[in-house]
């Protein structure tokens, strides 16, 4: 079973030399700390930042320069500063190549669900609903159930959409797994020392395992 | 060169009346018309209806606004961090609409560029469509969405002329440079303010035909939200 930093670590081997990425918030922030040496991305923060860099030493932050959890962070050389019209503008036109972001629930049809639990109060979508919509490449990062140990890959998404058949790729700390397009879960890795049954038992979708899975390499 | 200078807060805000629409700029707490907010808490308007992408928090922002119940409806993109909001939210005394940020952006922009509306994949299924026009381009699905309609924008320079041209800095331009174009009156305070030809005319990012008021702002706070570092040693 893999750590939060494992699913994270994980994840950054999906990342190729010249990407633009977009991190959500969470597990998908881990990311950015174990892009492998050699691999150059820009990562896009959709306040109005590509390129940005890390979190200031003590003293040198700047409340004009933050990223889209309102850290203060900052600039790289190479750097660009836009409008918000810009920045989802450049989603929208598929520029960014990597979206990574977390969920409550996907469904085997590659739904998501991510903002807004009935009954809660609703804090918004923020840029969720436009990076999800437009992104051509999206990793789910988060837990295969949750707190109360109910699966979150389901045949259909019960929380309210964020939106609809785009997920492709899901990373838990169980396992990877694809979004078929005919729809189901189709499990390429097992996570270290979890068996295709521990998958199976906590996957309500519809799960698709060849015999011999390969169990993942994470360092 | 046409002057828009204007010598204050509460000047540049005197016909801004109860049951206003304004569009405030900033993302979080960062580039927010810090000048204006508090010379509309003094001057008491009420049942505005503020689009902005977020909410403030308690005591900072348009949180200030909600503490003076100054606000009937916000419409914003993400609302956490602001108990305030929460309260007056679930007590039924604020209305909010959530859209997507994207969205937000791009219907001031529309505003801006005078277009009617938008086609965005943006919460295409989800319930955020309902009630809208679907349209399909080339085998996928679009909501159609307005351009905002909106009396005052009020947004938040670096640097500003007398002409009412506008430089931001940083990532604190976010909605500022759409919004401005999007006011049917737009009020820009400035951290400096010079004189026409002072600025590059390379260098503006908002052209003054878009800025109607224009003032230096004083006593910026620029609080941070999110207060992050990393060590020395490493």
């Amino acid at each position: 079973m893999l750590s939060k930093e494992g699913i994270a670590k994980r994840i950054a081997k999906e990342i190729k030399n010249g990407y633009y990425v977009n991190l959500g918030i969470g597990i998908p922030t881990l990311v950015a700390n174990y892009i492998p040496a050699g691999i150059d991305v820009v990562l896009q923060s959709e306040n109005g930042l590509l390129g940005m860099g890390p979190f200031p030493f003590e003293g040198e932050e700047d409340p004009d320069l933050i990223n889209a959890g309102k850290q203060t962070i900052t600039t790289l050389p190479g750097s660009a500063i836009f409008d918000s019209a810009m920045s989802f503008g450049m989603i929208r036109a598929q520029k960014i190549d990597l979206t990574i972001l977390g969920a409550m629930e996907v469904s085997e049809h590659g739904d998501i669900a991510n903002w807004k639990i009935p009954g809660k109060m609703v804090k918004g979508m923020g840029g969720a609903m436009d990076l999800v919509a437009s992104a051509k490449n999206i990793i789910v990062a988060m837990q295969h159930v949750n707190k109360a140990g109910e699966s979150k890959l389901l045949p259909n998404c019960t929380l309210p959409l964020t939106g609809v058949k785009c997920i492709k790729k899901i990373v838990t700390e169980l396992a990877v797994l694809d979004v078929l397009p005919e729809g189901g879960f189709k499990l390429i890795e097992r996570a270290p020392g979890v068996s295709v049954a521990e998958i199976r038992n906590a996957t309500l979708g519809k799960l698709y395992a060849d015999d011999d899975v390969p169990e993942m390499v994470v360092e | 060169m046409i002057n828009k200078v204007v010598g204050s807060a509460e000047e540049a805000i005197s016909d801004i009346r109860d049951g206003s629409t304004l569009m405030l700029g900033g993302f979080g707490l960062c580039g927010i018309p810090e000048n204006c907010i508090a010379a509309l808490v003094k001057k008491g308007v009420k049942e505005l209806t503020c689009i902005a992408n977020n909410a403030g928090v308690d005591d900072f922002g348009i949180g200030l606004m909600l503490q003076t119940r100054q606000v009937k409806k916000m419409i914003s993109s993400y609302v956490g961090e602001n108990a305030e909001f929460e309260r007056q939210l679930l007590s039924g005394e604020l209305e909010v609409e959530l859209i997507p940020q994207g969205t937000l952006a791009t219907r001031c922009l529309a505003a801006g560029y005078g277009m009617p509306a938008i086609f965005t994949p943006a919460g295409v299924g989800t319930e955020i469509a309902e009630g809208k026009e679907v349209r399909n381009f080339n085998g996928k699905d679009y909501l159609m969405e307005y351009a905002f309609e909106a009396d005052f924008a009020l947004v938040k320079a670096w640097k500003g002329d007398t002409a009412g041209n506008l430089i931001f800095r940083s990532t604190s331009r976010n909605f500022n440079p759409v919004m401005a174009m999007a006011g049917k009156v737009t009020i820009a305070e400035v951290e400096e303010l010079v004189e026409a030809g002072a600025l590059d005319p390379d260098q503006i990012h908002t052209p003054g035909v878009y800025v109607h008021r224009i003032f230096k702002g004083n006593n910026y706070e620029k609080r941070i939200e999110q207060r992050t570092v990393r060590s020395r040693i490493s």
